[in-house]
């Protein structure tokens, strides 16, 4: 990880092009609500993420992780710092462009309800405005990337289906566009515990084989190490561990432990 | 007479009637959807336009109706005696719930889909169409259907501006005591009001999402 010093952020020298490999990087990030707004939400963020890296964003319910993922795609703009996607500041991207080149899954409320499987999933190629066959062919691609027959569940709502269903159809219309860059806020967190397991399987398999850059939001610890590559750990803000999941059961840092012993727990009551 | 010889040999008289009704109703209601459904659109956006708005269609609505025609009466241009002063006034009913319920259904849209359509790339103009709208539609056709049921019971009253309608026969049945007068108006014109209610009921249900 690269800390930089306090002078290297400020906007003269984030407007140079600059020089790492990252795909995403945050610079010195802090967010707050307003600008008069004594609590700073985030403060101190700084992390790179890598081509193919799964970054598990761990933390409680407040620490920040969503805010950290909103603010890759600009659903929030930082207070102070700068955010860069692909080598250049997300303030420079023309918003709706940023957007559109990366995925975005959440729980499973974000499907549109109005529309069928088949509409939800061609959103972004229709925005795009993709020739119909090569939306249609697209359609069918990442319907069987997520396990699910396209002509079957084409014309299908989204409340004719089961909540892992949903959340099939919420990855593959992440994936619709073929982003290079894929965000999920708790993805698998309103599913059933024998769902979950099956999709967070398929979606290892899944994120091998796309070789997709992935920033994962989770507040399960068991869910982190499985499927990040790296695992960051927030709390309050901040970022205060982050390591490879088998390093990352060997943190001495306590709230790190808090997590492991949480997880343990459930291991150890199941025996 | 009784009501049902009155209704016989006044059969076109009735209809006549009906059908000067229908058309108050119809042009009031498509000029006071025309102004309420985009103005209701423009108050998702404008929280300061909303207040305004959502109070001064309040007032009318509060304004009795046969007072609101007399005060319209006296106006240069849109005033006067008939058709058009009743009119003004019906779209001025037809207003409120038109509004409302356009605003209601535009900003009761789960945050969380919106916040999808917004992280997918969508436009605002894009997010307001493809994702508000048809999510709203079932409850803006609910303001449309309030306001149709209000107008058509409204209209009757506008007969006493000489404006036509189904309220003529009330007004002259009122004034000749005559119970056969007063029902060949009342009676088609609750039919009207019951008929338009159920059948907008059912788009209404049809047009709901999930």
């Amino acid at each position: 990880m690269l800390t930089l010093g306090r002078d290297a952020v400020n906007r003269n020298d984030c407007e140079k092009p600059h020089v790492t490999d990252a795909i995403i990087e945050f610079r010195a990030v802090e967010y707050r609500i307003s600008t008069t707004s004594p609590r700073a939400i985030l403060s101190g963020i700084s992390l790179e993420i890598h081509q193919g890296e799964t970054i598990a964003l761990l933390g409680r319910s407040g620490s920040g992780k969503t805010t950290t993922l909103k603010l890759i795609n600009r659903l929030r703009s930082a207070s102070s710092g700068d955010i860069f996607v692909e080598g250049r500041s997300v303030n420079d991207w023309e918003l709706i462009k940023l957007r559109r080149h990366i995925g975005y899954v959440i729980q499973e409320v974000g499907l549109f309800p109005h529309l069928t499987v088949e509409e939800n999933v061609s959103l972004v190629p229709a925005l795009e405005k993709w020739p119909a066959a090569r939306t249609k062919d697209r359609f069918a691609e990442v319907m069987h990337l997520v396990g699910m027959k396209p002509e079957e569940y084409a014309a299908r709502y989204p409340r004719e289906l089961s909540g892992g269903q949903r959340q099939r159809v919420g990855v593959a219309r992440a994936l619709a566009a073929d982003p290079a860059i894929l965000l999920m806020d708790e993805p698998f967190g309103a599913l059933d515990p024998v769902t979950r397991a099956e999709l967070q399987q398929e979606f290892l398999a899944l994120t091998r084989r796309l070789s997709k850059t992935i920033v994962l939001v989770t507040h399960d610890v068991r869910e982190a190490l499985l499927l990040g590559t790296r695992v960051v750990l927030l709390d309050a803000g901040r970022i205060i561990a982050q390591a490879a999941p088998r390093e990352f059961l060997q943190l001495q840092q306590p709230i790190a432990r808090q997590f492991i012993a949480a997880s343990e727990l459930v291991a150890g009551a199941a025996q | 007479m009784n009501v049902w010889q009155f209704f016989a040999s006044h059969r076109s008289e009735i209809l006549i009637a009906t059908r000067e009704h229908l058309t108050l109703v119809l042009i009031s209601m498509a000029i006071a959807v025309a102004i309420g459904v985009p103005l209701g659109m423009m108050l998702v956006s404008h929280p300061r336009l909303r207040t305004v708005a959502l109070t001064v269609a309040n007032i009318f609505q509060t304004i009795p109706s046969l007072a609101l025609f007399g005060f319209l009466i006296p106006l240069p241009f849109i005033g006067g005696i008939g058709m058009r002063t009743a009119i003004v006034a019906l779209v001025l009913y037809a207003l409120l719930p038109i509004l409302r319920n356009t605003f209601v259904g535009l900003a009761g849209v789960d945050p969380a889909i919106l916040e999808a359509a917004e992280a997918m790339g969508m436009t605002e103009r894009q997010i307001l169409f493809r994702v508000r709208l048809p999510l709203a539609t079932s409850v803006i056709l609910a303001g449309i259907r309030t306001a149709t049921v209000i107008t058509i019971g409204v209209a009757t009253i506008a007969a006493a501006i000489g404006a036509g309608g189904l309220g003529t026969f009330i007004f002259r049945g009122v004034a000749m005591v005559s119970d056969a007068v007063i029902l060949a108006g009342a009676i088609p014109a609750a039919l009207l009001a019951l008929l338009a209610d159920f059948l907008l009921g059912i788009l209404e249900r049809r047009l709901r999402v999930a």
